[in-house]
Formats: C-alpha cells, structure tokens, sequence
C-alpha cells in the first residue's frame, strides 16, 4: 500500500532530532508537526517571521495579526519570537535552520528541485522556496512518487523551471524514502507493502538499490 | 517638524500615475489597508507596486489590480489572486518574481544606504539570468539591487506622533523594511500616541524613517485562511 499524506508526514517526522529549528512548508510538510516525536524539543520556523510557531488556534481564537507563511491562523508556544522578513531569511541564509521540509512537482537525480512554476499554465511565484532550497543545510522533500498522470517525478532531468540546483537530500514519496546523491537516487526504504519493481518501474531517474530495502516504520 | 495628517487621503495626496510604491504585509496580514482604500478613491494609474503578495481578488492589491490602477507588480508569490493570474497571462500586467528574502533583503539594504546584495537564492534558476554572478567561498551567489521607490506604505499596530513604529506579531513582516526603505514613508496604525507614550526599548522603526503618519479607521484584518482546532466534543 502507498502511503497517504497524513503518512508521509509521519514518516518524515522520524528524521526530527532534538534541538531542530526546523522550516515546515505549505501542503504534506505543514502536518509533519502534528507528528513531532515525544521527548524531543524542535522549534519550528515560519518565515513571514516567527520562531516558535505553534498549533492552529481554538475556534474563536483566530487572530488576523498572528499566521504562518499558508497564511493560516496559528498560535505561538512559549519561548517564541517575532522577527521581520529579512530577519527571518536571514536565519535561513546564514545556515541556522536544521532542516527544512518542502513539496515537489520534479526532482532530478543531481538534487535539483522544481516547484514553483508551469510555463503558461501555472504562475504563483516561488515565495521563500528559493531562499531555502538554496541555503538550507538538510532538505527534505515531501511528494508523490508520479503525478495525476502516473508519470515519475523523480527524472534524470527537471523539465519544469528550476527552484534550486544540488539541494536535496532526501525524499519521502508515497513509495518509498530516498536519498539523493553522486547523482542518483539511493532507496533506503520502501512503503509497507510496495514492491522494490513498483519503485523502480516509477522511478524514471537513476535508483540505485543495494541489499535488502527494508520496509518502513513508522 | 508635523508628521501627522488626518487620515489616508490627506496623507497619500500626492501619489501621482507612475509611482513606484511599496505595499507592507505578508498575504492579508499587516497592510496598509487604509492607503490601499484612498488610492483606489483616487484612481490613481500605472503603479508600480512592490509587496510580498498580490492581495486577494476582492481586498488589499486586488482592489487596485481589479481597478487597472497597476502597471507593474514585483512580488514573491501571487498564487491567491485569480484576477492577477489573469492579468499575468494574458499580458495585460508587467510581473517580476522575486524570491522572498531577496525582496526582503533589498528592501533593507535600501534603508542600510547600501545599493546591493548577494544572495545565494536563484542561482541556476531563471531568476540568475542577466544578474552578475560572484563565488565567495566556493559557492555562487547573485547581485541583487536595492529598490527604489518614491512611496513605503505600512502599517503599524502602535505609532507616536514622532513616527516611531511598534509592529504586532506576525503583523510586523516586511513593514519595517519598506519603512526604512521608502523615499517618503506614511505608516497607518492602529493606535496613534503622543511622543513617550512608547517604551523606546520597544520601537521596532524609530521615526526618523518615517515621514507621515496617521491613526487608521474601520480596519476589517481580513483573514485569508481561517484555521482552526475544533473544540474537543464535551
């Protein structure tokens, strides 16, 4: 069985440490702080500038003046901080955000990501995502394996405008997680359930896969 | 030295067809609500605006976009105004992308007096193309510009008749930045006190970058996402 988002999100939240300051993006990486492990302290930034973001509000609670980088109202736990948006990247470029959890419509085999634009289809703008891709230390992206069409995501190539170059480092897909580097995907685990063939025959990027690929815990 | 004016109107009288203005504010989330009001009273046309995002179709930019009032747009991300794709697409609206902590941090730069930055975001992607490319260290990074503009508008939740600003929460984004930024600076805010009233150890933009103030009215604080966890079931 593939995994669902609400999976994804678990799976990755396994790689959380102690001490974390952690950028949480838009969509599937948004619920990976449901997930945060017991006994581990992670500080999650939001960069529309703040530190210590925390859940969404109660109902009736919703603050216009307090939302995270979705634009969804949220809280702050204790210990947080409000900062400006310089400020804010600022943490980034400089290399003091741990680990940073983003999505992906194309990852090339080399850690190139491309997530922010169709050309004459789809025109949002790339936000922080290239601010991040391009400085954080450890990049985690959260995606589905193909697209609607069931064509790989995961290419030798990006075919779509570039958000970042080298940047990736690991995947967590709704088949399997990977690693990316010396240019290919390296399976480390497959979804309970899916076939080391299923990856492979979707996975259209260089997949190296060495000795027995256990199967995900959660 | 009067920096206080009355209201929006009085304050932005003088922003004339082919301005180049910055716009506070983070989606929906600390802008300039009451400016954005009286420029579009005002019709002004041809704007050039800079600001994180694009408004919705029926608030903030979108009032100005959905009025033909903008020439130009330079933003991070548009993704929540159909009408602005619209425009976009269809030629209609001068567009530049720029990745957000390089919007931020050109911003500052312009009110740090200094003219560029480099910045690693972009590198090989199309937003490099043209730009001049320095490696520091073994890594690329790309010169950016500071901005320059004729107006910064942003709005503050506490402001002194002296100009001094104190932002609220996440309220607070890129305003102060287009504060120091703008060649002539109007905040809007919430609460407008006279001088000692704030506590100088709390003022996030101290006065002297700004130019104009006035205390807001009939602020709606939209909320562009409403999230929230249900009550547990007693």
């Amino acid at each position: 069985m593939s995994l669902d988002k609400f999976q994804i999100a678990k799976r990755i939240a396994k790689e959380l440490q102690d001490g974390f300051y952690v950028n949480l993006g838009i969509g599937i990486p948004t619920m990976v702080a449901n997930y945060i492990p017991e006994g581990i302290k992670v500080v999650l930034q939001s960069e529309n500038g703040l530190l210590g973001m925390g859940p969404f509000p109660e109902e009736g609670k919703e603050d216009a003046d307090l939302i995270n980088a979705g634009k969804q109202t949220i809280t702050t736990l204790p210990g947080s901080a409000f900062f400006d948006s310089a400020m804010s990247f600022g943490m980034i470029r400089s290399g003091k955000v741990d680990l940073t959890v983003l999505g992906a419509m194309e990852v090339s085999e080399n850690g190139d990501i491309a997530n922010w634009k169709i050309p004459g289809k789809m025109v949002k703008g790339m936000g922080g995502a290239m601010d991040l891709v391009a400085s954080a230390k450890n990049i985690i992206v959260a995606m589905m394996h193909t697209n609607p069409k069931g064509e790989s995501k995961l290419l030798p190539a990006c075919k779509l405008p570039l958000t970042g170059v080298k940047c990736v480092k690991k995947i967590v897909s709704d088949l399997a997680v990977m690693e990316v580097k010396d240019g290919a995907f390296h399976l480390l685990e497959r979804a309970p359930g899916v076939s080391v063939e299923e990856i492979q025959s979707k996975t259209a990027g260089k997949l190296v896969i060495q000795g027995d690929i256990p199967e995900m815990e959660f | 030295m009067k920096k206080t004016f009355n209201n929006a109107e009085e304050a932005t009288q003088d922003i004339k067809d082919g301005a180049v203005i910055m716009l506070g504010g983070f989606g929906l989330c600390g802008i300039p609500e009451n400016c954005i009001a009286a420029l579009v009273k005002t019709g002004v046309k041809e704007l050039t605006c800079i600001s994180n995002n694009a408004g919705v179709d029926d608030f903030g930019i979108g009032l100005l976009l959905k009025k033909h009032q903008l020439k130009k747009m330079i933003a991070s991300y548009v993704g929540e105004n159909s009408e602005f794709e619209r425009q976009l697409l269809s030629g209609e609206l001068e567009v530049e992308l720029v990745p957000q902590g390089t919007l931020a941090t050109r911003c500052m730069a312009t009110g740090y007096g200094m003219p560029a930055i480099y910045t690693p975001a972009g590198v090989g992607t199309e937003v490099a193309e043209g730009k001049e490319i320095r490696n520091f260290n073994g890594k690329d990074y790309l010169l950016e510009y500071a901005f320059n503009s004729d107006f910064a508008l942003v709005k503050a939740w506490k402001g002194d008749t002296d100009g001094n600003l104190l932002y609220r929460d996440t309220a607070r984004n890129f305003n102060p930045l287009m504060a120091m930024a703008g060649k002539i600076t109007i905040a809007e805010v919430e609460e407008l006190v006279a001088p000692g009233e704030l506590d100088p150890n709390n003022i996030h933009t101290p006065g002297i970058y700004v130019h104009r103030i006035f205390q807001g009215a009939n602020y709606e604080k939209r909320i562009e996402q409403r999230t929230v966890n249900k009550k547990k079931e007693a």
